[in-house]
């Protein structure tokens, strides 16, 4: 038998980037506790339109948590309160009847607000960006085994090459630092022979345009870690670090 | 090269952990200088006497003033920018998240803490001890505070103790989490050892505070017995 709740929203409503931007309150009747977090918002939006009003923006994609398009800022966390997910994984079920749920955009210098809950992340993109091409000298057809790459070394840098690029992490943090992030795109290459060649000038790169996108400077709170979606370490920031600091000393 | 430690975030956290862990190594050498004066006060007064309006002494406190300097500069510099960075408007719900340390999230007012009770410390100990001494080696006197007295003195009241106490418990919270931060900061830390460098900090940071609390405790409890 379905169970469904009825629930009160608080959201962020904001016309366009330089609007003032203010909640609203909703009520939603017959939400299945089976149903997502986006499909109970798709089932507000078809209400407010059948009413004759604005829809709530908001940005999703893929809807099975690998594109890190969808973002939200749920009851206080990004991505809502449970672990190791991206909003679109988040069911209703986790919600009680009754229940009052705050909706926010990501707030963060480097993250304008688009519209309503949607924000400009094109500042993470812009960072791969600098952070240039991989050289990789193919040669002739390489035996498989040919590099050899330790088990741990492998297994970090798939670890750190799960970051959807969200920003879950500068949502989280207190200093709007984009540091996880950042870590985990420099870490995926640093830790594989493959990204040797440019390592340094992508680290440093990489960070130069953190910086002058105005994300800020980590203060090792562990915020990003602890609301990270794809579990990225902070272990990944002190590998960034590392790769950074022997950079610049050897210039 | 060098700009990279104004004019990039990571350049200026490593200045933050160096003046830190330099800071911790000072704090090291005090604690355990400190301890003598309830053991033999003799022994605490010859330290004072070493570290009085000598050179060396005069050279070593120059260069722990601008290790100060440094590190509260950099702290309001980042603090701005980080304030800056976390946009005009800002959360109407913030949970904090599981595992987060509430020092590592309130370093700029543990900071503000320990300063407002150096001057203090300053005011009662070194404006009183090395400026007295220097000020007389200026006029061509010869003169020694006894530090072991003035402690003694100072502590007799409670209410003193009580806020040594006070501001030894925020200088604890502030040194748990800047120890490992710095370390982590600087690069040295993996998923092996940040575990270890968090219980290596949580066990320094008690120790050194432990060293400092022992003596406003000691005086508070032999003046409480009378």
């Amino acid at each position: 038998m379905e169970k469904t709740i009825s629930i009160h929203l608080k959201i962020w409503r904001q016309r366009g980037p330089k609007a003032k931007g203010a909640f609203e309150t909703y009520h939603l009747d017959h939400v299945s506790t089976d149903s997502s977090f986006l499909e109970m918002l798709d089932m507000l939006n078809e209400q407010l339109v059948g009413s004759g009003k604005e829809p709530v923006v908001f940005d999703h994609d893929c809807r099975e948590g690998i594109c890190g398009m969808c973002s939200l800022y749920i009851n206080g966390h990004p991505h809502g309160p449970d672990e190791d997910i991206t909003t679109c994984q988040l069911h209703m079920r986790k919600f009680k009847d009754g229940e009052t749920i705050t909706i926010e955009p990501w707030r963060s210098h480097g993250f304008p607000i688009i519209r309503d809950l949607m924000v400009d992340r094109t500042a993470f993109d812009k960072i791969i960006q600098a952070g240039g091409y991989v050289s990789i000298n193919t040669g002739g057809i390489p035996d498989a085994n040919a590099i050899p790459i330790s088990k741990v070394k492998a297994d970090e840098a798939m670890d750190a090459a799960s970051c959807i690029g969200c920003g879950a992490c500068v949502a989280a943090c207190k200093n709007g630092s984009a540091m996880l992030f950042v870590s985990a795109k420099v870490s995926q290459l640093a830790l594989l022979p493959q990204g040797q060649v440019e390592a340094a000038r992508r680290a440093k790169s990489m960070v130069a345009k953190m910086d002058e996108l105005g994300f800020g400077n980590c203060t090792n709170t562990g915020a990003c870690e602890a609301e990270c979606p794809k579990n990225i370490s902070i272990t990944n920031i002190a590998r960034l670090n590392r790769e950074f600091l022997a950079a610049k000393f050897q210039d | 090269m060098g700009l990279f430690i104004f004019n990039s975030s990571i350049g200026r956290k490593l200045i933050m952990s160096i003046s830190g862990l330099a800071l911790i190594l000072f704090l090291l050498f005090h604690s355990i200088m400190n301890i003598f004066v309830i053991f033999s006060p003799e022994i605490y007064d010859a330290i004072c006497k070493f570290l009085g309006a000598n050179w060396y002494a005069l050279i070593a406190t120059m260069g722990l003033a601008f290790l100060f300097v440094v590190h509260i500069v950099y702290a309001f510099w980042l603090s701005l920018q980080n304030y800056i960075a976390r946009g005009k408007e800002r959360y109407a719900v913030k949970k904090n998240a599981p595992g987060v340390d509430w020092a590592s999230q309130n370093m700029l007012v543990l900071g503000a803490i320990v300063l407002g009770f150096i001057a203090l410390h300053l005011f009662n100990f070194w404006y009183k001890m090395q400026l007295q001494e220097l000020l007389a080696k200026l006029n061509g006197e010869v003169l020694h505070v006894e530090g072991a007295a003035l402690v003694q003195e100072l502590f007799a009241s409670p209410v003193y103790c009580l806020l040594y106490i006070v501001w030894l418990v925020a200088l604890w919270f502030h040194l748990t989490h800047g120890f490992w931060s710095a370390l982590h900061s600087l690069g040295g830390s993996n998923t092996v050892w940040l575990p270890r460098i968090k219980v290596i900090s949580n066990i320094f940071s008690t120790v050194i505070v432990l060293l400092f609390m022992a003596i406003p405790v000691y005086y508070l409890i032999i003046n409480l017995l009378g």
